[in-house]
């Protein structure tokens, strides 16, 4: 049994300022210690980030569109989504009268469950974080991210609205298309680092995978993309058709959930990807989380950027993209993938240019005998 | 196993941010299927037709910027030419150079504003309209200029133009021309080329040329289907016979040929503004207004005069009982028109692609339910 004191006197263990490893020696005596100090981080920082990230947004994509952005709130308009989220949490709480109550209830915080809980692996530093290191990190993500889709139908089929539903059903056709070639991009980095665990393939990457496996970093990009419901996959609460899809019966404190729940989506989706891709927290001369931040708000920041420019793919669209492009894709980079990784195990660096060439041409190649023009078939 | 499905009736609107307004859709879905459509009109009917039988002719020239107001200007026109064929009226050739230049410019302003809702439609929140929008407010700054008005201008008037061009104006227009071709290559870079912006619009919400003709379609949406027709050129109103232009005409009338005649006609405007700007700068300064009693009375009849405006033909069936104001005023405005071909082109279609070609046939609710 551990008590207070023991964590008081304890807790500086798990500091993560310090530069020794903490995970290195969990589970021992001050797991509590650790457990309790990496949650309540996790938790403070992923809200304080999302309001950096709200209003990065807002302030990096106003003069790609010839605006400002939030100017009065504060210096830059710092404070803006502080008074956003006072407004949100002073709003009047509407349930509709023929919702399913409990469902209602239950979706807006099933949404962000699983979001927190993906930060759990995540190595914000070496070896720092809730449990860096753990063997079947990556499964662990790709598993409890998927519960996000059952939130999204459980918010849209409890709302009890026609749009939300059209949403609801939108996000199960997308999900079981993106998530195939997203977990396969996955697998690509797994080969070659040989280990699932989030630690070890940040250990890894003596080149970025990003350079290393340029297809499967475009892949988990592109389907991150769906994954956040982002343009151009915004379908779930594409505005000018379906209004806010899913989340259209909510308000108040519930839809700051949503909110709140899709920008921690984007930060754990731009942390996965800085993590699998870019190296994670590595990098000369600045300190290893001040490098993780950039990198997060670098992956974000294109997020952003193409919210700026593209217009919306159509669902039928979308599903033949991740089925006819995607799939093959990624099955042929996997193959290329474990062909180079037996031939030269310790990773070459000659294969970066190789791999972009390849890619280049496989992309360039398939995308000319794949178009999606035309209109969408009857009864389809 | 068979599923049983179920079909869903979805009202879309009035309220709904893309119905460009007060326009409702009762839409039948299976899934994501559009299986029926039925268009319900009225909710923004000010009853402007039976109003402008108690004005007196001149009065009646405000109404017609309320019927289409994103080109106000167009609509002033085709009231007034419709007026100066029933009373008459021979129209100064100053003034007549001064109505082509405000008109081409206000097409430019609503092709502008149709496309960039388009492809607002489409997904691609705000940032193509806002760079549309900012060469509609310099355009905006120029009618100020003539009319003092930024958004409904009442500008024309029966037998000319209100006021001469101001000092400043020619000036800033021409700046404005030599500008827009810059801009205008930004948008084509920004939007012709994107792959998504051409699966989403080839060959979705197609219409073919005879049912086009039955429903009497005009304007863009006609001439994307491949008709080549354009009042302009084929009846020839006002002086635009004196102009060198192309009419532009798509091939198959899908929401990427709407797209594509427009952007092109924005092109045109630009070529015969030009040529406008020279041929009244030869012209010696005169008289912008025709020498009008203060109250008209036309003689007893009938007229109907229809222009070519940027949504389609805009005309004006008046009949006159000789007092001071018309017996009868109807208005064909294009939009509606237009509009009831809706059902033919997104039936069999997604739900995304009703969305994307209703924004695609450009209409103006104040002008659809007058």
């Amino acid at each position: 049994m551990i008590s207070l004191t023991d964590i008081a006197t304890q807790a500086p263990v798990a500091s993560w300022w310090l530069d020794s490893p903490v995970s290195s020696d969990w589970p021992c005596h001050n797991f509590w210690a650790h457990w309790a100090v990496f949650s309540a981080g996790i938790i403070i920082g992923v809200l304080l980030v999302v309001m950096a990230f709200i209003w990065f947004e807002r302030r990096f994509i106003a003069p790609m569109q010839l605006r400002i952005g939030p100017n009065r709130c504060g210096p830059f308009g710092l404070l803006q989504p502080v008074a956003d989220a006072i407004k949100v949490l002073m709003k009047e709480d509407i349930v509709p009268a023929v919702a399913d109550k409990t469902v209602h209830f239950l979706a807006p915080i099933l949404i962000f469950v699983p979001v927190l809980l993906m930060f759990a692996v995540i190595p914000f530093q070496n070896g720092v974080g809730l449990i860096p290191d753990l063997n079947v990190g990556l499964l662990f993500i790709v598993a409890v991210g998927s519960i996000e889709t059952v939130a999204v139908f459980m918010a849209g089929y409890g709302s009890n609205n026609k749009y939300a539903l059209v949403g609801a059903m939108r996000s199960v056709a997308m999900m079981v298309s993106y998530e195939m070639p997203m977990a396969l991009a996955a697998i690509a980095v797994i080969i070659v680092s040989g280990t699932l665990s989030m630690q070890g393939i940040v250990m890894e990457q003596s080149v970025p995978f990003a350079l290393l496996l340029p297809m499967s970093f475009i892949f988990y990009f592109t389907c991150a993309l769906a994954e956040l419901q982002r343009t151009p996959f915004d379908l779930l609460e594409a505005e000018s058709e379906i209004i806010a899809g899913y989340h259209i019966e909510y308000s108040g404190m519930k839809f700051a959930m949503f909110y709140l729940g899709e920008y921690a989506g984007a930060i754990i989706q731009s942390a996965i990807i800085v993590t699998l891709f870019l190296s994670g927290w590595k990098g000369p001369i600045l300190p290893p989380f001040v490098w993780f931040l950039i990198k997060l708000f670098a992956v974000f920041g294109m997020i952003v950027w193409f919210r700026a420019t593209w217009p919306r793919v159509r669902i039928d669209q979308l599903m033949e993209f991740a089925w006819k492009y995607m799939l093959p894709l990624s099955l042929i980079n996997l193959l290329i993938v474990a062909i180079e990784t037996i031939l030269w195990d310790p990773v070459q660096w000659w294969l970066v240019p190789v791999n972009i060439v390849i890619t280049a041409v496989l992309l360039t190649g398939w995308a000319g005998m794949f178009k999606l023009r035309g209109g969408s078939e009857v009864g389809a | 196993m068979v599923m049983k499905t179920e079909l869903v009736t979805l009202n879309m609107g009035p309220h709904h941010p893309s119905t460009h307004g007060v326009f409702r859709m009762r839409v039948t879905l299976d899934g994501e299927v559009v299986v029926e459509m039925e268009p319900m009109f009225g909710y923004l009917h000010r009853g402007l037709e039976k109003l402008a039988e108690g004005r007196t002719y001149t009065q009646i020239i405000p109404f017609t910027d309320r019927l289409d107001y994103v080109s106000s200007m167009a609509g002033n026109l085709a009231y007034c030419v419709a007026v100066e064929k029933l009373a008459q009226v021979e129209v100064p050739e100053r003034a007549e150079y001064i109505r082509v230049i405000i008109c081409e410019l206000q097409r430019m302003v609503n092709h502008l504003i149709a496309v960039g809702f388009f492809i607002n439609d489409l997904g691609a929140l705000q940032t193509p309209l806002q760079y549309m929008w900012r060469e509609r407010e310099k355009v905006v700054d120029l009618f100020e200029m003539q009319s003092g008005q930024r958004f409904l201008y009442n500008y024309m008037r029966i037998g000319g133009v209100s006021h001469d061009l101001a000092p400043e104006f020619i000036p800033a227009l021409k700046k404005f021309l030599d500008d827009f071709i810059g801009y205008y290559e930004e948008f084509e870079d920004l939007l012709k080329g994107n792959e998504i912006i051409q699966s989403r619009t080839i060959g979705t919400g197609v219409i073919s040329a005879e049912q086009a003709i039955d429903y009497a379609m005009s304007g863009p949406c006609l001439r994307a289907t491949g008709v080549n027709w354009d009042l302009r050129r084929d009846d020839s109103y006002s002086i635009y016979d004196r102009f060198d232009f192309d009419v532009i005409v798509g091939e198959n009338g899908d929401n990427w040929d709407r797209y594509r005649v427009r952007m092109g006609e924005i092109m045109q405007s630009h070529r015969i503004i030009r040529q406008a700007l020279e041929q009244l700068e030869e012209l010696s300064p005169g008289s912008v207004n025709a020498e009008l009693p203060q109250l008209l009375r036309p003689p007893v009849g009938e007229a109907y005069a229809a222009i070519e405006a940027p949504k389609g033909e805009m005309g004006f069936y008046l009949v006159s009982d000789g007092s001071i104001a018309p017996y009868r005023w109807h208005c064909r405005a294009p939009d509606f028109v237009n509009l009831c071909a809706l059902r033919d082109m997104v039936v069999g279609g997604k739900i995304a692609d009703l969305i994307v070609t209703f924004g695609s046939i450009d209409i103006c609710l104040a002008s659809v339910d007058r």
